[in-house]
């Protein structure tokens, strides 16, 4: 779509928007944006072997931003009528009280990179078209293991249209389509019932879904699930901890990720608000936040505020280098924003946010790693993982893994929370492998009641020691 | 629009949806106010002001069904909305235990006032609600010259939805709800450890007072200065009440019919059995006057009732919907909770502590996970170490592992302090012998 059919998709033009930028200023704010969004979702579900749910969800409206310093007034209208524009606008104004008025300048639209090309856009896709593949999926995984007792399936799509101008002329226009197939696996031995899953998600078309996809994941979703069967759970307390390449960059994402948010960094109340360009890794320690990986989930064009997505680097050979800023903290700080200013919706508040955090490949090989470990736990799905900013506390949830005895994987685990510190842990990774895998499961950050899509990576990673949640003897 | 404007939109969609051939229909239409603003250095951080509409749309097809919603409440485009879900949900395959509730599981009247209303919202002014949120920070801010920093915030928000079902029912409710609190984070060598805390209440002028809130957001981060891990083993462990809920959510997650019907629940079997210590009896209250989850109907307009969930230990009810309780042929009774209130003991929670000899007093979880279909659990905790009743130390980076039918037999005393901010009224608890990994 051109940008001037991306006007017309919201009905309005560029002198209304200026208008409406206008009418945001007019209380002495000295920066407004405007961010209008048109969001398709459909969801259909398979349980019991038959495709029996559909849902669908139409989001359409404008949220208009007023900064006054680090001050922020918001509002949004669903209507896109330029007396209801005007009017949210002028609720947003009121964040300013100053005799002195900005006036907008002309727009000057960029093209934009494309990181998520898909062959066929899911306006283009209809129900009929998307229940074979769960018919399929669900064909697979009972074909795969007679102990599978229910298979619950679920396919998403979801198509948005943004267009976004401010008052400093920047004028951007995007198309975000999204997908995730997930299924989810009860199997039963015994009168012992386990269950697991797995997902696959990303800015993707149909095409991405091929019968060695499926076939990929029913296999996945099967073996992790009747894998459990034969789970312990490791002795509680501390011990060395290998993280499997891939999903396990929720270590990253929780240990160093939000805290390197920089509104937190702003109002220090971070752990690291005091530790830009000091070493806080072994040198082969480098991790970056990442927005123009190709089709994977959290990468972006643009970000919610117009700007540029790039690489971020957050520590480079062991030193941490920078931030993730927003628009108010890069102001505040004095930088280039980095490109990571995002929201949920037309409905938030756009404030710094990760897109696809993930670890360098380092010197080390994965046997090597394992081989080191006397006896530890190597974790290899998660299902979840928090932090507390200030004191630096973060914890992920094990979903499975196995445990490491004298240098070899033995029995499964499952259900075990692992918790550490991030300052702490990031000076305890010892080994880091030469096998980075960027997760394409279908994570969502959440913060300050905001989702956004996200995604992690890591080579396979030794930490020395964390607290793992087990049974004591 | 106004909410008769509302009720006659819904009725319109009914009508127009079975025109477009659905066999039966639901649909509800809300429409909602709310303003958020944040307190930090004395000036505002941020304000929000929103006004939102939404339609919910369900539509049966010959036992076929699917759901959907829109927040575009035009007619012209709604036609087209309802049409195209029609013709969608005619791919699906038939499942002959979709279908609306049965009319005799409606509510039988309408009138009963649950005090969740506030008529007086459109009264709160602007000011008002900086004042609030102003008189919070500055409390906060004497409570210590060990903080960092203070953001203090307010929030309120009016909703009205209407519920219309083709076979009958029809449902309106009206609801406020008036929040404000703090977070502090205060300084302790290289951290800086972080408190909350926010009380609300369905009614403007029963908000908590502004000096319980600033007081409690600071002591919450200043309780954790000079917190560490200690070494792992079994100990007592006391849940702060407002953590309860956490614990409890193991147990409710495995009642649903859904649970139940898809095998992923480790309670299938256990109804009438004894789930937890006799010290464990919870109701689940709807008609709790001013309460956060209080209803006369659920989200399919099955009339609410006061139902005993668990006795004396004993499971007695599981949460059956509509669909799931037809598959399994269980009658519905709400597949959801509404407010849920506990037998008390009688002492509070520093009483209790008193009598502990060597135990983890947990005033928050962070992170960690349960399972639904064995029971597992794995959570991450903060709080203090207690030794001969006193509170020794705080420590914090360890987890508590486990499997709830073991968990809750461990429930040796009930406290008598329900948490009042949440639709989870629930007392401390004290378990013993819990697994702790640490050091």
């Amino acid at each position: 779509m051109t940008q001037q059919e991306y006007l017309e998709h919201f009905g309005v033009s560029e002198s209304i928007i200026k208008e409406v930028i206008a009418e945001g200023l007019s209380k002495g704010g000295d920066y407004c944006d405007v961010y209008f969004q048109h969001t398709i979702s459909n969801v259909i579900g398979l349980e019991d072997k038959q495709v029996n749910k559909a849902y669908s969800d139409i989001d359409f409206g404008v949220g208009i931003r007023v900064l006054k310093g680090d001050q922020t007034g918001y509002s949004f209208s669903e209507e896109v009528s330029i007396e209801a524009m005007k009017s949210a606008a002028l609720t947003a104004a009121n964040i300013a009280d100053s005799e002195q008025v900005a006036e907008p300048v002309e727009f000057k639209s960029s093209d934009l990179p494309n990181y998520y090309p898909i062959k066929t856009s899911w306006n283009e896709v209809s129900i009929k078209d998307k229940m074979p593949y769960l018919q399929k999926l669900n064909d697979l995984v009972f074909a795969k293991d007679e102990r599978m007792v229910k298979c619950n399936i679920w396919f998403i799509d979801e198509t948005s249209k943004v267009l976004f101008a401010n008052s400093e002329g920047t004028l951007t226009c995007d198309y975000l389509p999204m997908c995730q197939l997930s299924v989810s696996c009860i199997a039963e031995q015994n009168g012992q019932k386990e269950q697991n899953g797995y997902n696959l998600s990303g800015r993707r078309g149909i095409e991405f879904f091929t019968e060695n996809t499926l076939v990929h994941m029913a296999n996945e979703a099967v073996e992790r699930t009747v894998r459990l069967f034969d789970a312990v759970k490791p002795k509680a307390g501390e011990m060395p901890v290998v993280l499997a390449a891939g999903s396990s960059g929720i270590l990253l994402h929780e240990a160093i990720g939000h805290g390197m948010e920089a509104d937190f960094n702003r109002k220090e109340v971070s752990v690291f608000s005091d530790k830009i360009g000091k070493k806080v890794a072994a040198d082969f320690v480098t991790i970056v936040d990442d927005g123009t990986n190709p089709n994977i989930r959290g990468s972006i064009n643009v970000d919610d505020e117009g700007n540029p997505t790039q690489c971020t680097y957050l520590v480079e050979n062991g030193i941490m280098k920078s931030y993730l800023h927003d628009k108010i903290s890069a102001r505040h700080y004095g930088v280039e924003p980095t490109g990571n200013g995002r929201r949920e919706s037309f409905r938030h508040i756009p404030m710094p946010r990760m897109r696809n955090t993930y670890m360098l490949p380092g010197p080390h090989k994965k046997e090597d790693i394992i081989k080191s470990v006397e006896y530890g736990i190597y974790a290899e799905s998660f299902t979840n993982g928090q932090v507390m900013i200030g004191a630096g506390d973060f914890t992920f949830y094990v979903k499975s893994g196995y445990l490491i005895e004298n240098g070899e994987l033995t029995k499964p685990i499952k259900d075990v929370n692992i918790i550490g510190n991030g300052p702490q842990v990031l000076q305890d990774i010892v080994m880091v492998a030469d096998d980075l895998e960027i997760s394409e499961g279908g994570w969502t950050c959440g913060k300050n009641g905001q989702g956004v899509p996200v995604s992690q990576g890591l080579p396979t990673v030794k930490v020395s020691k964390i607290t793992v949640g087990g049974v004591n003897s | 629009m106004t909410n008769k404007e509302r009720k006659e939109l819904a009725e319109w969609v009914v009508v127009y949806a079975k025109q477009c051939g659905a066999s039966e229909v639901t649909t509800s239409i809300s429409h909602s106010r709310s303003v958020e603003l944040e307190v930090r250095e004395k000036k505002i951080e941020t304000i929000k002001e929103s006004t939102e509409m939404g339609l919910s749309l369900n539509i049966y097809y010959n036992n076929r069904y699917s759901g959907h919603t829109t927040n575009n409440l035009y007619k012209d485009d709604l036609k087209s909305f309802i049409s195209e879900a029609v013709e969608a949900t005619k791919y699906l395959a038939a499942d002959e235990f979709r279908k609306l509730p049965n009319p005799s599981l409606y509510p039988e009247s309408l009138d009963r006032d649950l005090k969740i209303y506030d008529k007086n919202y459109d009264l709160v002014t602007p000011d008002e609600r900086i004042r609030i949120a102003k008189e919070i920070e500055e409390i906060a801010l004497g409570q210590s010259d060990n903080i960092i920093s203070v953001s203090s915030g307010y929030a309120d928000s009016i909703s009205e939805v209407v519920r219309v079902h083709s076979n009958g029912f029809v449902g309106e409710k009206q609801s406020t709800s008036f929040w404000a609190g703090a977070e502090a984070t205060v300084r302790d060598m290289d951290a800086r450890p972080e408190g909350y805390f926010w009380g609300g209440s369905r009614y403007f002028s029963k908000l908590p007072s502004v000096e319980e809130l600033g007081k409690a957001a600071v002591k919450s981060a200043l309780d954790k200065v000079g917190q560490s891990k200690i070494a792992s083993g079994k100990y007592d462990m006391l849940v702060e009440n407002k953590n309860v809920p956490r614990l409890l959510s193991i147990l409710f997650g495995a009642m649903t019919a859904r649970a139940l019907q898809q095998k992923s629940s480790f309670l299938d079997g256990q109804l009438n059995q004894q789930i937890a210590s006799n010290k464990l009896s919870v109701k689940d209250n709807p008609f709790l006057l001013e309460g956060f989850g209080s209803r006369l109907y659920d989200g399919e307009g099955l009339a609410s009732k006061e139902r005993t969930v668990i006795e004396n230990g004993v499971l007695k009810q599981f949460f059956i919907d509509n669909y799931y309780g037809a598959k399994l042929g269980m009658t519905p009774n709400s597949g959801s909770r509404s407010n849920v209130e506990f037998e008390l003991g009688d002492k509070d929670q520093a009483e209790i502590i008193k009598g502990i000899q060597k135990g983890i007093l947990v005033t928050g979880f962070n992170g960690g996970n349960s399972n639904s279909t064995t029971g597992d659990y794995s959570f991450g905790i903060t709080g203090f170490f207690i030794e001969n009743g006193i509170l020794v130390k705080p420590i914090n980076e360890m987890n508590i592992s486990g499997n709830a039918m073991d968990l809750w037999q461990r429930l040796v005393e009930v406290g008598n302090d329900p948490y009042k901010y949440s639709s989870v009224y629930s007392p401390c608890m004290l378990f013993e012998g819990i697994d702790f990994s640490g050091m």
